[in-house]
């Protein structure tokens, strides 16, 4: 178990990591992943688990994150990547790694941000022109990933609106067009209930792997983190197999990485 | 934040914050960098794994019929005002400064411990389903009694606060009634700008305390995606600061979408609740019923720095009064219950009352 070096999560977001030279262990590009969680179980861990398989030393040495962080500063994903084997820091001075610290987007001092509108506008001018830079500098080789972490304070950036903010992530959306991954973290339990559950299915609708994690129906537990639903609706990449696949596991999280393992495969 | 790490490069290299915090009185450090900071209640700081952390939002979901998130708040803020931290308080009464005189006082260090004297008494009996509460007692390691500051300290919730603690810092009390979020926005960060993290110096941890925000008589309560944002960029702030803060808000009072939003926000979510007074069954269920005031609930706690989460051996766990003034927090210990009495109970609690998971659906 330990030596293999990709494992169920891994398999079901399409990341190969062998060692032959057409596959990379980054995420398959044009694919857009919705990861969804819930106050009990947090969903970050796949955040990190991706972010270190495209910064690994397996992946291309042309793929490139860019990472929009809503929730925390860069030295707390630097210290969790540090721990998973990951230099985030030696990343970004490589130009692999582009991080957009947008802790206080939408809160300008003065005024708590009358230009709502603007600033989404503003960020996605901003990760454009990165992608851009990316892709000129290393042609068409480069795979680059786009994390969002996490959408629901976007929707607080942006007041409420859901059309603004669904729009900006449609337009992040059509950079998958050329060739990025797109990742998104965002809270299912928030969309519960009354009519406000459009939100979440339009995005649903619009991801091709779909994450689910979840906290156990049985409560706590110090072995099982929670479970993980995963959902691959399959590319129109003919190359793989994998037509809308459901997937079933259990996580344990640990500082070196995430352990998935089949319900009660696990003493 | 980002300033700290631009310069390292290398896996391995020395924490310039882990130096100089352990000699700051309040603040201890703990695993993966973070720095904490006492929550006032000693029992509290035992089950959150050494306190809040620096940098953290803890938020507080209300009973929307006692005030026990009070309890909360006046050992937090007054252990803060020990610690000489500056502090500032927020709250919808008209005159917030008031319930500073309501703070409770350390005890005195000969009755330091009062819970010693009650096990001290029946130590010859001891049943084995309380073997829990026991094994803990005995294994206080960090408290810290021989520094003459301690990190956190027992109070005496019937004696007020004394002057001297008052004097000389920086308190600063907020009526949220009249406000908008802006002015309220603009107080707080100018607060944490004296405390923002300067380089590699922690000079000492700062608290906010904001009661009730959501409350009605606020002029900004129907204002429900303005208050989340005043949240986020709060949380932005306190992240970027040495300090705390700790909100506490009547969630019944916003819709469950709004209510999730917040409780997503939060960093450590709590949440508190009464119990009735004349509840037979309950009385009969829990033993030390008399003494408990109402059920505390942790349902997150801070993970700052780390993607492993905290999972506690309880998740819920019953307030009690002890001797009527100082604050203690207990694992729940259910009665051993005969087959027809707890027929009805007998799906959520298991026998052995150590891996409950307090999921107590009363």
């Amino acid at each position: 178990m330990e030596g293999r070096s990709s494992n169920l999560l891994d398999e079901a977001l399409g990341i190969f990591n062998e060692s032959s030279s057409s596959s990379s262990s980054s995420l398959p590009s044009g694919s857009c992943v919705l990861i969804e969680d819930s106050v009990e179980t947090s969903g970050a861990f796949v955040i990190h688990h991706i972010l270190k398989r495209t910064l690994s030393p397996h992946s291309s040495s042309s793929a490139a994150v860019v990472f929009v962080s809503l929730s925390h500063p860069f030295s707390h994903y630097d210290r969790i990547l540090r721990k998973l084997g990951c230099n985030l820091a030696s990343h970004r001075e490589n130009g692999r790694f582009f991080f957009f610290d947008m802790l206080m987007l939408g809160c300008t001092d003065q005024s708590m941000g009358n230009l709502h509108n603007g600033v989404l506008i503003e960020l996605y001018g901003k990760i454009q022109k990165v992608v851009e830079d990316i892709i000129s500098s290393g042609g068409n080789s480069k795979c680059i990933t786009i994390i969002l972490d996490d959408f629901s304070l976007i929707e607080v950036a942006a007041k409420g609106s859901f059309n603004h903010s669904f729009d900006f992530l449609r337009y992040c959306y059509t950079l998958t067009s050329e060739g990025c991954s797109l990742v998104i973290l965002n809270h299912e339990d928030i969309y519960f209930g009354e009519e406000s559950s459009t939100p979440i299915l339009q995005m649903e609708y619009l991801a091709n792997i779909l994450i689910k994690a979840e906290p156990l129906a049985t409560g706590l537990a110090t072995d099982v983190h929670g479970q993980l639903t995963i959902l691959n609706k399959g590319m129109h990449d003919k190359t793989r197999s994998s037509t809308n696949k459901v997937q079933n596991f259990h996580f344990k999280l640990k500082e070196n990485g995430v352990e998935c393992f089949f319900p009660g495969t696990r003493a | 934040m980002a300033t700290t790490t631009k310069a390292r490069t290398s896996s391995f290299s020395r924490n310039p914050l882990a130096g100089p915090t352990s000699q700051v009185p309040g603040l201890k450090p703990g695993p993966n960098g973070a720095v904490f900071l006492s929550s006032g209640i000693p029992d509290l700081d035992r089950i959150l794994g050494g306190g809040f952390s620096l940098g953290s939002l803890i938020m507080v979901m209300e009973d929307p019929e006692a005030p026990h998130h009070m309890l909360l708040l006046r050992n937090f803020m007054a252990q803060g005002l020990i610690h000489n931290q500056p502090l500032l308080y927020a709250s919808p009464s008209k005159d917030p400064k008031g319930f500073l005189g309501t703070l409770p006082n350390p005890m005195s260090p000969k009755e330091d411990r009062p819970r010693d004297h009650g096990t001290d008494q029946d130590k010859d009996l001891r049943i084995a389903w309380q073997y829990k509460k026991y094994a803990r007692e005995n294994q206080q390691g960090y408290d810290i009694r021989d520094s003459k500051l301690e990190y956190c300290n027992n109070f005496d919730l019937r004696k007020p606060l004394e002057r001297q603690h008052f004097g000389g810092k920086h308190i600063d009390c907020v009526s949220t009634q009249a406000l908008t979020l802006d002015v309220i926005h603009q107080r707080c960060s100018t607060f944490l700008a004296q405390s923002s993290r300067s380089g590699s110096s922690i000079s000492c941890g700062g608290r906010i305390a904001i009661q009730s925000f959501c409350a009605p008589q606020c002029g900004y309560s129907d204002k429900d995606w303005d208050m989340l944002a005043f949240i986020k960029s709060l949380k932005g702030m306190v992240r970027a600061s040495n300090a705390v803060a700790i909100v506490t808000f009547p969630h019944s009072l916003l819709s469950s979408s709004f209510s999730k939003r917040w409780q997503h926000l939060a960093d450590t979510l709590l949440s508190v609740k009464a119990i009735p007074d004349e509840d037979k069954e309950l009385a009969q269920l829990l033993t030390g019923y008399q003494e408990m005031v109402g059920f505390l609930s942790i349902h997150k706690v801070a993970r700052i720095n780390t993607q492993v989460p905290v999972v506690l051996e309880a998740s819920t766990f019953s307030i009690k009064l002890h001797k009527r003034r100082s604050l203690v927090l207990e694992c729940l210990n259910q009665a051993p219950i005969d087959g027809s009495s707890g027929a009805s109970y007998g799906t959520s609690s298991s026998c052995s009352a150590s891996t409950k998971q307090g999921s107590l659906d009363f």
